[in-house]
């Protein structure tokens, strides 16, 4: 059971979708990033998906669907004037080579110091192998990442640790989490709380969170 | 150049037993499978496929007949197995793999195909920070223990970098939107993905194509891969599939 009842996905993603600027490059993962889409459109942002292809329009349904257009999340998507296609290793030219302004992945866990793991969950039982996709390469090369996740899992463990239990996908390179019940930026001095979800107390986020977390003077309600 | 044959089965009838086979498409898209399933009726066994981003997912019931005829020894990818774990438990390739009968290895798509490309490049090896600070950093991953073979890391100016080797498969197998007599290729949208890359790497590439057209009919400036890279081209009606996993 969830100790905290906060945000939905689709509004973790509308409050994800407040922190990136106009004129970014990004890079949605699957899950809940894969929702920022909805709410950026309209926006000078332009979506890179690791499949070949900048500049990813709305989804596309019934009519609409062509087979061989597909986001990197293998959801049908449409062109839109801009749109450009490319081999995938022009892709990952793009993802590793520093040219994403903003990343947004989900994880399983995340800690203090900005490790996350989100390939290799021990519990599936799969030992050394799993789905590493491109996240690896996303998260090595973006200029900012930033992590969507529930606080705590649906049994109530927590994902926001001291040190990970889980296979790292790699180390010190996240520097926001944005969770159903808090924002979050991680700082070489620690995780600092920004943002909390309506009715909560700082001391609630800690209780669900095992670093010390810092609380930032300007402290405020999550901004939508 | 007439590189032209009629069947797919003709195409892939001398690909040997053993073989390593590279796999165009990402996920359900731009995946050769006509030359897949070519390659189940000639039931040529103790294969390698060398992916990139889950071709056997998308093509799922080729995959299934690939497995359960017991053709793969082994699964080279970034991403082949259900998101779920209630979908993997009933999933024919991720049941084998965890009873150790085929052997899965997996790198992060970035350097997978990086491999791929070095080995039709002529570049033997490459270091990436890609993996840096993980598992991927200490051995090859894989379900089979004896084959960790650990990996060599090398500090470039402050920060690890892993050593990389290319793959080079013996066959290629990739989808195109149109293709010429002399093997020029022309992909159509996303379905581009892995099919160049793998045209590239392959020591003998076939590429079935949707449109097989005469040498011009491709304006020079619009062919996405050149011909040299292209040794059989193969007409492949085009198909409708489902886009979407899990």
């Amino acid at each position: 059971m969830k100790p905290f009842e906060g945000l939905s996905r689709e509004i973790i993603a509308l409050r994800i979708s407040k922190e990136i600027e106009d004129g970014s490059y990004v890079n949605l993962g699957i899950g809940i990033p894969t929702l920022i889409s909805d709410w950026v459109e309209g926006r000078d942002i332009i979506l890179q998906s690791e499949i070949g292809m900048c500049k990813t329009g709305p989804i596309a349904y019934d009519a609409d669907v062509d087979q061989d257009l597909v986001n990197a999340s293998c959801q049908p998507v449409t062109e839109v004037p801009g749109s450009a296609y490319f081999d995938i290793c022009d892709s990952f030219a793009m993802i590793r080579g520093g040219h994403i302004d903003v990343t947004v992945m989900g994880a399983f866990q995340v800690n203090e110091k900005g490790d996350f793991a989100s390939w290799n969950n021990p519990d599936r039982g799969l030992g050394m192998v799993g789905n590493i996709g491109g996240s690896m390469d996303l998260a090595v090369g973006a200029k900012k990442l930033f992590i969507a996740m529930e606080h705590t899992t649906n049994q109530g463990e927590l994902k926001i640790l001291k040190e990970l239990s889980y296979p790292a996908t790699a180390r010190e390179k996240v520097n926001m989490i944005f969770t159903d019940i808090a924002v979050i930026e991680v700082t070489t001095e620690g995780l600092v709380l920004k943002e909390i979800y309506p009715g909560l107390t700082p001391e609630d986020v800690q209780s669900v969170t095992e670093p010390r977390l810092i609380i930032d003077p300007a402290i405020k309600e999550i901004e939508l | 150049m007439d590189k032209v044959y009629h069947i797919p089965e003709e195409a892939v009838a001398n690909i040997r037993d053993g073989s390593m086979i590279a796999i165009g498409g990402f996920f359900a898209t731009g995946v050769p499978r006509a030359l897949l399933r070519a390659i189940i009726a000639k039931n040529v066994r103790d294969l390698t496929l060398a992916c990139g981003s889950g071709p056997l997912m998308g093509a799922a019931d080729e995959a299934k007949r690939l497995v359960e005829n017991g053709q793969i020894r082994k699964v080279i990818d970034s991403y082949c197995l259900p998101r779920s774990a209630s979908k993997g438990r009933d999933n024919p390739l991720e049941k084998k793999i965890r009873q150790g009968l085929i052997e899965l290895e997996v790198y992060p798509m970035g350097t997978l195909a990086e491999k791929y490309r070095a080995a039709g490049a002529g570049i033997p090896a490459f270091y990436v920070e890609t993996g840096a600070g993980s598992l991927v950093q200490e051995s090859v991953l894989t379900n089979i223990e004896k084959n960790r073979q650990p990996k060599e890391i090398r500090r470039i100016n402050g920060r690890d970098y892993v050593l990389e080797y290319a793959v080079k498969p013996d066959v290629a197998l990739v989808h195109a939107y149109k293709g010429d007599w002399e093997g020029n290729l022309q992909f159509r949208k996303t379905a581009r993905n892995f099919n160049h890359i793998m045209a590239m790497a392959g020591q003998v590439t076939i590429a079935e194509v949707e449109n097989l057209v005469e040498p011009g009919e491709i304006e020079p400036d619009k062919i996405h891969t050149p011909g040299i890279f292209v040794q059989r081209i193969v007409q492949a009606s085009s198909e409708t599939y489902a886009v979407s996993i899990d």
